[in-house]
């Protein structure tokens, strides 16, 4: 164990094992459509530059969904986005927006499903057997190592996507962790958890509207 | 005496299927006894991308209405519960269920052994497995778990299925307590019923 508390990067492999982040991007085309038809433009009611989170965003195919989308939409420079996560190899990874390209025929079919608007190839070039995305698309996103039990709260957004991260917790840390994103919204600011994941025993479950509850998408209305 | 020397010692019912499972699940489903007391814990594989209908499809002609839980869901008696698409699904010792977004297993997720290996773990001798139609070998160390831990397991009667090589799979992986045709899972499950009331 000695080992363990002594050597960073060691802690680091170790807990690339033990967290765990599989990904695809646009997972839930049709969360996706929500997004980009009801979502965004509300938050652009009210502010024409706004804020996102994606926390847990693992190697970084949710932030380059988002990213993509945003551009479709021509308001990828109006928008600051942080993406986090816990384990810092799968932020290197992140970083590079480079995957398999093995994996890109799950992404283009739930990015057609989106019905994005142009072709998913647009976004990427063949290196070696990898996609690698364009770094224009990143580059209003910085990439940050924070623990969503342990972390303070650092900032404050429109939209927090934390999909598929929850699960991972027990139900008092999840209480806690919705507690840190109601902190970390601006009022009438948006929350979208995994499609099957649920709010309904948290604490602060009541400062929330649901918004669309297929989608599990809510809002924040209390402070 | 039951035929298939019953009790009611039984907490949950575990099934598993895949390519050719779906009629069987119907069947079964249609024909289950009003205020089956066990949950139903049902692992098929589905398209990952298609969330909505499969519930609907199979709540249909079923007795009881299928959901797919959510995330700690508690399992509750006499519900029906299906794996929802692009998740696995676990059963946890808290009698709650837990979903996933790891890896695929047997190029599956939901993955059949993941869902009865969780519940052979957490129910032991309590639980019945139920392994029907399919293509690929998803299920068998699952069931393999279920004998393991003192649980009855069935497989449907390969002859019968549209794809026997789920059954077959288990078959070969460890001892199964009965094979049976989809009919005759239901009468099972209706003298199951019995002892409990
Ligand atoms: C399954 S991935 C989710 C990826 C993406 N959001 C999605 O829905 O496809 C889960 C991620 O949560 C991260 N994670 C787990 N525990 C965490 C914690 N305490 N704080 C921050 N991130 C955490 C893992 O490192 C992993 O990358």
């Amino acid at each position: 164990m000695k080992k363990l508390t002594e050597q960073p990067s060691f802690i680091n492999e170790f807990l690339d094992e033990l967290t765990v982040n599989v990904t695809e991007m646009f997972r839930d085309p049709s969360f996706w459509r929500i997004m980009r038809e009801e979502i965004i433009p509300a938050i652009m009611l009210n502010h024409k530059q706004f804020k996102i989170w994606h926390a847990g965003c693992s190697s970084g195919e949710e932030v380059v969904s988002m990213c993509i989308m945003l551009k479709e939409m021509g308001i990828l420079h109006d928008v600051t986005i942080i993406a986090t996560d816990l384990d810092v190899n799968i932020l290197e990874r992140a970083k590079q927006a480079t995957y398999p390209v093995k994996n890109m025929e799950l992404n283009e079919k739930n990015y057609i499903r989106f019905q994005g608007t142009r072709s998913f190839k647009d976004y990427y070039r063949e290196e070696n057997g990898n996609a690698v995305f364009n770094k224009d698309l990143l580059m209003n996103v910085s990439f940050r190592r924070h623990d969503l039990v342990t972390g303070d709260i650092f900032n404050k957004f429109d939209l927090v996507l934390c999909r598929n991260v929850m699960i991972y917790f027990n139900q008092a840390l999840q209480n806690e962790v919705l507690k840190k994103f109601h902190e970390s919204l601006f009022k009438y600011g948006y929350l979208a958890i995994g499609s099957k994941e649920s709010l309904i025993w948290c604490d602060y479950a009541n400062r929330f509207i649901v918004v669309n509850n297929e989608e599990k998408i809510y809002k924040k209305i209390k402070d | 005496m039951s035929k298939y020397n019953l009790n009611n010692s039984y907490k949950a019912v575990v099934i598993g299927g895949s390519a050719g499972s779906f009629q069987g699940v119907v069947k079964i489903l249609s024909q289950l006894p009003k205020g089956f007391p066990l949950p139903i814990i049902m692992c098929l594989h589905r398209l990952k991308h298609v969330r909505n209908g499969f519930v609907e499809a199979l709540s249909i002609k079923s007795v009881v209405q299928v959901t797919e839980p959510h995330d700690k869901e508690n399992i509750k008696k006499g519900s029906v519960y299906l794996a929802p698409a692009n998740y696995h699904m676990s059963v946890e010792l808290g009698l709650y269920f837990a979903l996933s977004t790891e890896e695929m297993i047997n190029n599956s997720r939901p993955a059949i052994d993941i869902t009865l290996g969780t519940s052979a773990f957490v129910y032991k001798e309590k639980l019945i497995g139920i392994l029907l139609s399919g293509a690929n070998k998803d299920g068998a160390l699952g069931m393999k778990n279920i004998h393991d831990r003192g649980g009855l397991t069935i497989v449907q009667e390969p002859s019968e299925c549209m794809i026997d090589t789920m059954p077959r799979a288990a078959l070969a992986a460890t001892k199964i307590d009965h094979i049976m045709k989809v009919d005759q899972i239901v009468e099972f499950l209706k003298e199951l019923d019995k002892q409990y009331r």
